[in-house]
């Protein structure tokens, strides 16, 4: 293929050729340039302070202040530090940042891009957009105002964006006296601040920007100040991470056709990867080894990692396509359609529920709706926000929340703990990126994801099968003492129900532990299972169209609310069948009491182990006091009562 | 990887975002040691071919050896190359014999690549912006949209993060794509001596001087230099703290914040 060879130098004329200098040429490998963005309340003197320690450096060019005065005067203004990177007319009017800038400057040691971050607000998307790309962060806070709103806010967004080393500056100390009882005050209040987000800054710093202080070298203003001037904290901060010990992703960004070849494309975003790999891509499951990887006018390539842009060929023809992701196929991503995450929200509207947005994760794109909303949280302050009563939670600008996404088709992910660039997506709403979000994945969600496991559904839903049968499936959860008449109940229950035209079935505690349950003891663990799958079936035939009890002790009001989550609160009726135990010990109709009493049934519920009565059930029938059909007329009037029931018993 | 492989992989990467997500794209060419560097990072991304037109819009003011080095170039990488001129403005009379560099540079500049935008309907404008050339410029984005009148909304520019764009268009938009916003004019030149890439002559130094960035004739004057060669350019590169601009001021400087107008009218 011609276009794989290197360029034939020869076939450019001599004069369009650079010409080169034998004596000082060579391949000069340029330092690595560290990203840090500079962050903070409104007028906390961030674009001063960036100003001053780009004249400290010496990294102005010849005259730039001069010129920059002189500007400054024509227009009646006097001169400050902010104006060399707020180049906007509107910016100096105002004297307020408004979009994020970038500064190129060195240290002795390396390079820097400093990153100048509105610290107003309103331009919460332009200090998102600046500080996502840093390695490091230098946080200002006034010395005289203290922690202010963006001061907390910026910590929390930084915490998101993953950036974990911060320095913080408390600035404008010449207005403070150079007080290091201030200083103190403002280090204390906001180290517990930061501890709370798991954050901790390398250093505090007492600066002045406008006056030098503190920022090139340590400065005798301060001399009750023991740690480092700026430019030594700069100059600490570690590079980007770029190991490439984590598994490979490389999402594919687009394919090549050209004749008969095709070119698969991407960016390895973790991991690495080399020629004779055998790699699945995911959504879709579809498996590749890598025939080459193919360059223009470099060396030929075996092998690559993390950062690289690749371009592949396989030795099989596979069908993939934008948005899938290469991975080994022993660690593969997760595949699901359904995203629990922490989002945080810039879009004009507010995040609502059920609501369709789009959803990018690398270069895959879905639609998504938001399923459930657990938590919102003010960013500036880190409490929980609540709705006005009888309204759905929401998210609004600015506000963070604990969410869960559905999204219209499978997406491959991960947790943002296990791969930082496969664990964040971002929320589209028209043409605008409106949120961000990181991906948590618990232990049991990773295991059922693992798996393989996705929910399908068909037409037929409760609704229909509701219709059909003239009342809806229900789960009547009967929980009690041993000897409390469970059983008895539930059986004249779905004798009554059954006469009347009802589906209905009876799934008894002991009759499970015959057959799905046979494995399951009576330890704490073993219980909470046999309670979980038990809710597990009952949520199933429920949604198959039946009235369905269950009679287990289910001592635990844990494992009662987490069966009743599972199983939809409009669909679950609490039956507390209550007596008291030594009527229960008297009743004793499997004898087993008596054997608990005489120590051959370990953690018996009543005897030896505890039993939580239910706090407010649905129904709660007193069988010591009332009779069978009595306990049944109760449930049934319970039903007909409950939320979603919608036709005669 | 090294701090040029860095850079090349990440303008790679948004250049492919670019034709993943738009179906008609073109990348305006000044036959400037940017727009060459561009060039050749598109040859790299796709496989040795580059998949988009190219535009010059010709002011009839370059230097001869810019229309010698177009004509040469753009054949020998294969280019689809698109030229436009502003024939009524040039009827009209507008020269810098006899108007100021601002209104020059907007009629025969800003208003062809109006034009020829609407006519080929483009989504999207591959430019060569770097965030080191001035203040206005370090505040762009990588995939930053224009409406109709490619206009600029600075103040009021889309987040972007995570390496996601905004790549949806309003009625009339197109969006600038600018893959090489964190190179600097070192690393552009470094990059040029590693790959061997084809650019002037007139960037290297006769007689004491040399052309840092290029323009219109008129309005472009070159440096002092000795810098004869691209190892003396990247040696010069390393002291310098004049601006890289310093030789096209008649056209930034013509006021306060022209660049700022300049730019948010259209102007790369």
């Amino acid at each position: 293929m011609p276009h794989r060879l290197p360029v034939d130098v020869s076939t450019i004329p001599q004069k369009f050729r650079a010409p080169s200098n034998a004596a000082t040429a060579g391949i000069a490998v340029e330092a690595e340039r560290v990203n840090v963005v500079v962050v903070g309340h409104v007028d906390h003197g961030k674009s001063t302070f960036v100003g001053r320690l780009l004249h400290d450096t010496g990294s102005l060019p010849d005259g730039k202040i001069e010129q920059v005065k002189k500007a400054a005067e024509a227009e009646g203004m006097s001169f400050e530090y902010a104006f060399l990177l707020d180049a906007l007319l509107e910016e100096q009017e105002q004297n307020i940042t408004i979009d994020t800038t970038r500064i190129y400057f060195h240290t002795k040691k390396r390079k820097y891009a400093i990153i100048d971050a509105p610290g107003h607000r309103e331009f919460l998307k332009n200090m998102i957009t600046g500080a996502s790309s840093a390695a490091a962060a230098f946080l200002l806070i006034d010395a005289s105002e203290g922690v202010q709103d963006q001061t907390r806010r910026h910590a929390f967004l930084l915490s998101l964006l993953g950036i974990r080393q911060i320095v913080v500056l408390v600035n404008k100390m010449d207005l403070a006296g150079y007080s290091q009882e201030r200083y103190a005050k403002i280090v204390a209040e906001y180290t517990a601040f930061l501890s709370g987000l798991g954050i901790k800054p390398a250093h505090f710093i007492p600066i002045s920007a406008r006056n030098g202080v503190n920022i090139v070298s340590k400065a005798s203003e301060t001399p009750w100040y023991t740690g480092p001037a700026v430019a030594e904290a700069l100059d600490n901060f570690e590079a980007a991470e770029t190991s490439d010990a984590q598994p490979l992703r490389l999402p594919l960004q687009d394919i090549y056709r050209y004749d008969e070849r095709r070119l698969y494309a991407g960016r390895i975003d973790a991991g690495k990867l080399k020629v004779g790999d055998k790699l699945v891509f995911n959504p879709g499951n579809k498996a590749a080894t890598i025939k080459s990887l193919e360059t223009w006018n470099a060396p030929d390539k075996t092998e690559a990692s993390i950062g690289e842009s690749v371009t592949l060929t396989f030795n099989e023809q596979i069908f993939v396509e934008r948005g899938n992701i290469g991975a080994p196929a022993d660690k593969a991503p997760l595949v699901g359609q359904s995203i629990r995450a922490r989002v945080f929200w810039l879009g004009k509207n507010p995040l609502r529920q059920q609501t369709t947005y789009k959803l990018r994760l690398t270069t895959q794109e879905s639609a998504c709706v938001v399923s459930s909303i657990s938590r919102v949280i003010d960013s500036s302050t880190l409490d929980t926000v609540t709705s006005p009563e009888g309204h759905a939670l929401q998210v609004n600008r600015f506000e963070v929340a604990d969410l869960t996404l559905r999204t219209h088709k499978p997406v491959a992910f991960d947790a943002h703990d296990d791969c930082t660039v496969t664990g964040r997506f971002v929320i589209m709403e028209d043409s605008h990126i409106v949120g961000g979000g990181i991906i948590l994945v618990s232990d049991e969600e990773r295991r059922a994801l693992a798996n393989n496991v996705q929910a399908h559904h068909g037409d037929i839903n409760h609704t229909t099968r509701a219709a059909r049968n003239g009342h809806p499936g229900t789960v009547v959860w009967l929980t009690g003492l041993s000897g409390s008449g469970k059983s008895t109940i539930a059986a004249a229950l779905e004798r009554r129900l059954f006469q009347s035209g009802k589906q209905v079935y009876w799934l008894d505690g002991d009759n499970l532990r015959l057959g799905l349950n046979a494995g399951l003891g009576f330890s704490d663990a073993d219980r909470a299972e046999n309670i979980r799958r038990t809710a597990e079936v009952s949520r199933l035939f429920a949604d198959a169209g039946i009235i369905t009890i269950v009679s287990l002790i289910s001592p635990t009001r844990d494992a009662r609310d987490a069966a009743r989550k599972r199983i939809g609160a409009g669909k679950f009726v609490e039956v507390y069948v209550n007596a008291p135990v030594d009527v229960c010990r008297t009743r004793d109709p499997k004898g087993l009491y008596a054997k608990a009493d005489a120590g051959a049934i370990p953690q018996f519920t009543g005897v030896s182990a505890p039993y939580e009565a239910p706090l407010s059930p649905e129904v709660e029938l007193l069988t010591d006091k009332l009779s069978v059909d009595a306990c049944v007329e109760k449930i049934v009037e319970a039903l007909h009562g409950a939320s979603d029931f919608v036709a005669e018993i | 990887m090294d701090h040029l492989d860095k850079l090349e992989a990440n303008s790679v990467y948004l250049l492919r975002e670019a034709v993943a997500n738009f179906d008609s794209i073109c990348m305006p060419w000044s036959m400037g040691k940017d727009s060459n560097v561009l060039i050749w990072l598109a040859r790299k991304a796709f496989g040795g071919k580059v998949p988009f037109q190219l535009l010059h819009i010709d002011t009839t003011y370059e230097f001869d050896e810019m229309y010698e080095f177009r004509d040469w170039a753009s054949k020998w990488h294969g280019l689809d190359l698109v030229i436009r001129k502003n024939e009524e403005a040039l009827k009209r009379g507008i020269s810098y014999e006899t108007h100021d560099a601002l209104t020059v540079t907007q009629e025969l500049k800003s208003v062809p690549l109006k034009a020829t935008i609407a006519e080929f309907k483009w989504q999207a404008l591959i430019t060569g912006v770097r965030r080191d050339e001035d203040p206005t410029r370090a505040k762009e984005r990588y995939f930053s949209p224009r409406n109709a009148d490619s206009e600029w909304d600075y103040r009021d520019q889309p987040p972007e993060f995570w390496g996601q764009f905004t790549t949806r268009l309003k009625p009339g938009e197109h969006i600038r794509v600018q893959p090489l916003l964190d190179w600097t004019e070192l690393d552009i030149w470094l990059y040029i001596r590693r790959e061997n890439i084809p650019v002037p002559s007139l960037y290297f130094a006769k007689d004491g001087k040399r052309y840092r960035s290029m323009g219109c004739k008129p309005v472009t004057h070159p440096v002092e230099s000795d810098a004869a060669t691209i190892d003396d350019i990247i040696e010069e590169l390393r002291h310098t703290k004049t601006s890289e601009r310093a030789g096209r001021a008649a056209q930034d400087n013509a006021s306060r914040n022209a660049m700022q107008h300049l730019r948010a009218k259209g102007f790369f």
